[in-house]
């Protein structure tokens, strides 16, 4: 298949090369290498490597209003294991991971599809006009959705009361998740969609025609030729739509303003951890619950990769 | 060897100068909070004649034109006005600079209720030795009590919140009702007649407001937090008094009298422009708020007294209002204490305050002052509103206390009893969680609970 990950079938022979090309480089070859790697490696080092193991440093202590820090070691970690507000978060996003996730990357695909087949008229406006919320900040995106979704003049409870219906509450406790799914959607659907649709393209057209004499039609080639052609963007798409909901904080903190009741202080994980560093004045406890949460991350990205790569191999 | 060996020198030496810094310069104090003798007039003029630049962080809008001011009158002082933002935004910033050590102002606005939070790190300069005690008698007592108590004066009152009723004296005739409730029992008739006649609702009562339901507490007489500057903290949340406020609202709320919208933002300013609320239990610097945010209902309200617990009563509770406090380790603790009595003691300045920034005065003079008593306010239809409130402000009780953690306490208010407000939920079982959320966060910070 064309468009396997480069990566992956390139990562062999670059290890098996590797012990050679060290004997045969010259020093001068392997000090412009360097020189180039320095910099980043500083900025990589000072930027990332230092705050994150200071952060790991601080997640081992307690520390206490009244007798400052103490050494503790994992206390913090056991702490935000049996701390409800962690999990209710935790919740919230897995909600996020497996509903709304799905819904954008299927509407995402859907809109791929549907442009690559070039039959839809104005192609590149929808393109363009699908992709624009990407564009706008997030915060902005938010406070739009805030004002639209408003319990007494939003435009929404406007419309349902102008056909004579109950308005929704939007801001509700029970509905803030789903409203919340809504504005990640709509801001994200543009950018997963793009990175689909720029995959789909570099489809070779012959398999199209191939597929054509064979009499497939345009839902058939789609799903067994332009999906799997396309399996390691989508694959991307995951990934990063993975990461982004279990790092869930922009929305849930301006929407705090808002719908304080319905979005308290330990919506998301990363809102918690916010809170407790700056509310609660406990930063030590908040690194670990950041700590944490990295790691399941990492956890779960891998588990993905894992379970596709399975497929991979399957297929 | 030789490393402990220079160590053992390090300690000894830091050892004997603090001795002798300690013996011999009893009033040169950094670190104020030791020092217990009085700064001498002498010292006083020196410090105000020698060139100084303060820095001064507040979110008081144009607040320049007060510490133009102080500038005239102190041509040597140069300060530093910078906005890092409000409240709650400026003081994680305030104790990440105190924490780093450096970039901490000299002088900082902080609110009544998270002076103790300061005080708890020793973060404010005791003003005891800075002419801190002759003030007393300049400001209003129960605003006395919020800044100082009997181990120092940590902090300089600048405005104050005294609770009042601002109502829609068009929405009340229209229900056939002639004058504002009397008794928190009247307002719970009028809020069922308002309701059948006009269909607005009597009041709101938000859920993420706790610094409006802890001034209702205050004014039914509770007393929820003590503090004694030290280690022990006590926490009363759910008591008599607290349940009885709580079950009032919860009764109306159930009834659908009260709404429980969200404040402070959109959906809530059209509220007051539209009729929604009928009236507002709010502070004293909540008429000045109304009028911008309600500009097109001009003439149409009243300001009236908060409604009592008990007929023929006059007790009131307060909401809001800030301080100026003197930083530790400031370079110039004269200069800065100075500069903070003169913005909020001198008569100009603080007339300033009220009758350009509205912000509602805590010097006797100025809220006995006609400059400030005499206006008469078009919004409420002539009414001399600030008189009425002037009035409120003695009838506040007077020791009211807050805890060193009061980012913690109204976070967790907002999990648990304002929750319940905005769910209709069951408030009584709420504010006993709301207890034992912030006896166990007390716990486990260190403190001693009583």
């Amino acid at each position: 298949m064309s468009a396997a990950p480069p990566l992956r079938r390139t990562s062999p022979s670059r290890a098996s090369a590797a012990p050679a090309r060290r004997s045969t480089i010259r020093r001068p070859q392997l000090f412009a290498a360097w020189a180039l790697i320095v910099p980043f490696l500083i900025v990589f080092a000072a930027m990332f490597l230092v705050p994150l193991g200071y952060a790991g440093y601080l997640s081992t202590f307690t520390s206490q209003l009244v007798g400052g820090e103490v050494f503790s070691g994992l206390a913090n970690y056991t702490r935000a294991l049996q701390d409800p507000s962690f999990w209710a978060g935790l919740g919230r996003v897995a909600m996020f991971l497996f509903v709304q996730v799905p819904i954008m990357l299927v509407i995402a695909l859907f809109i791929a599809l549907a442009l690559d087949t070039g039959r839809v008229k104005g192609g590149k406006f929808v393109r363009l006009a699908i992709f624009v919320p990407y564009a706008v900040p997030g915060v902005v995106a938010t406070l739009m959705w805030g004002y639209l979704y408003g319990t007494d003049s939003g435009l929404i409870a406007q419309l349902f009361r102008a056909v004579g219906l109950d308005a929704p509450t939007l801001l509700s406790p029970q509905n803030i998740l789903g409203s919340t799914m809504n504005i990640v959607s709509w801001e994200f659907i543009g950018y997963n969609m793009i990175v689909l649709y720029a995959a789909l393209r570099s489809v070779p057209t012959e398999m199209y025609e191939a597929a054509e004499i064979d009499g497939a039609g345009a839902w058939r080639t789609a799903w067994s030729i332009k999906i799997p052609a396309i399996r390691p963007a989508i694959m991307l798409t995951i990934i990063f739509s993975v990461i982004g909901s279990f790092q869930l904080f922009n929305e849930p903190n301006l929407l705090y303003s808002i719908a304080p009741n319905a979005i308290g202080s330990d919506f998301s994980p990363n809102l918690y951890a916010y809170n407790v560093a700056f509310k609660n004045q406990d930063i030590n406890y908040a690194a670990a619950i950041a700590f944490l949460l990295g790691f399941l991350i990492m956890i779960i990205s891998y588990v993905v990769q894992l379970a596709t790569a399975r497929k991979e191999r399957l297929s | 060897m030789k490393r402990t060996h220079a160590a053992t020198t390090l300690v000894s030496l830091a050892v004997a100068s603090t001795l002798i810094l300690s013996g011999c310069t009893p009033s040169a104090g950094g670190n104020a909070g030791s020092t217990t003798a009085a700064v001498s007039q002498a010292d006083i003029d020196k410090a105000m004649q020698t060139p100084t630049t303060l820095t001064f962080w507040t979110w008081v809008p144009d607040i320049q034109q007060e510490v133009d001011l102080f500038e005239a009158k102190y041509p040597a002082i140069k300060v530093e006005v910078v906005n890092v933002g409000t409240g709650t935004v400026q003081y994680p910033k305030l104790r990440t600079a105190l924490k780093a050590g450096k970039g901490a102002p000299d002088v900082a606005q902080i609110e009544y209720q998270y002076i103790p939070s300061f005080r708890q790190t020793n973060s404010l300069v005791n003003l005891q030795p800075y002419g801190g005690d002759e003030l007393k008698s300049k400001y209003v007592d129960w605003v006395w009590n919020q800044v100082a108590d009997d181990k120092g004066v940590w902090s300089i009152p600048q405005d104050s919140g005294p609770l009042g009723n601002l109502y829609r004296s068009d929405i009340y005739s229209a229900a056939g009702l002639s004058q504002a409730p009397a008794t928190w029992a009247d307002f719970a008739s009028d809020a069922q007649t308002i309701k059948d006649k006009t269909g607005s609702y009597i009041s709101n009562l938000p859920g993420n407001d706790p610094g409006q339901v802890v001034g209702l507490f205050w004014q039914a007489g509770a007393k929820p937090f003590s503090y004694d500057g030290d280690k022990t903290v006590g926490i009363d949340l759910d008591s008599a008094a607290t349940q009885k406020v709580v079950k009032f609202w919860q009764d109306l709320i159930d009834k659908d009298l009260v709404s429980t919208d969200a404040d402070f933002n959109d959906a809530w300013y059209q509220g007051f422009s539209s009729g929604k609320y009928a009236s507002w239990q709010t502070a004293a610097w909540g008429p000045v708020f109304l009028q911008g945010t309600a500009a097109n209902t001009s003439g149409k309200w009243t300001a009236a007294k908060i409604p009592q617990w008990n007929a023929g009563d006059d007790v009131s509770g307060n909401w809001g209002g800030s301080s100026d406090a003197v930083i530790t380790g400031t370079k110039n603790p004269i200069a800065a204490a100075e500069f903070s009595k003169f913005l909020n003691g001198d008569a100009e300045s603080t007339l300033t305050f009220a009758n350009k920034q509205f912000l509602f005065p805590t010097t006797t003079d100025t809220l006995t002052s006609p400059d400030f008593t005499g206006q008469a306010s078009e919004f409420y239809g002539g009414q001399k509103v600030n008189e009425l409130f002037a009035g409120v402000s003695d009838t506040v009780s007077t020791d009211f206390q807050w805890l060193p953690f009061m980012d913690y306490v109204y976070s967790s208010f907002n999990d648990t009893l304002g929750t319940a407000i905005a769910d209709k939920a069951d408030m009584s079982s709420a504010l006993t969680a709301w207890q034992d959320a912030v006896v166990a966060y007390a716990k486990q910070q260190g403190f001693t609970v009583k």
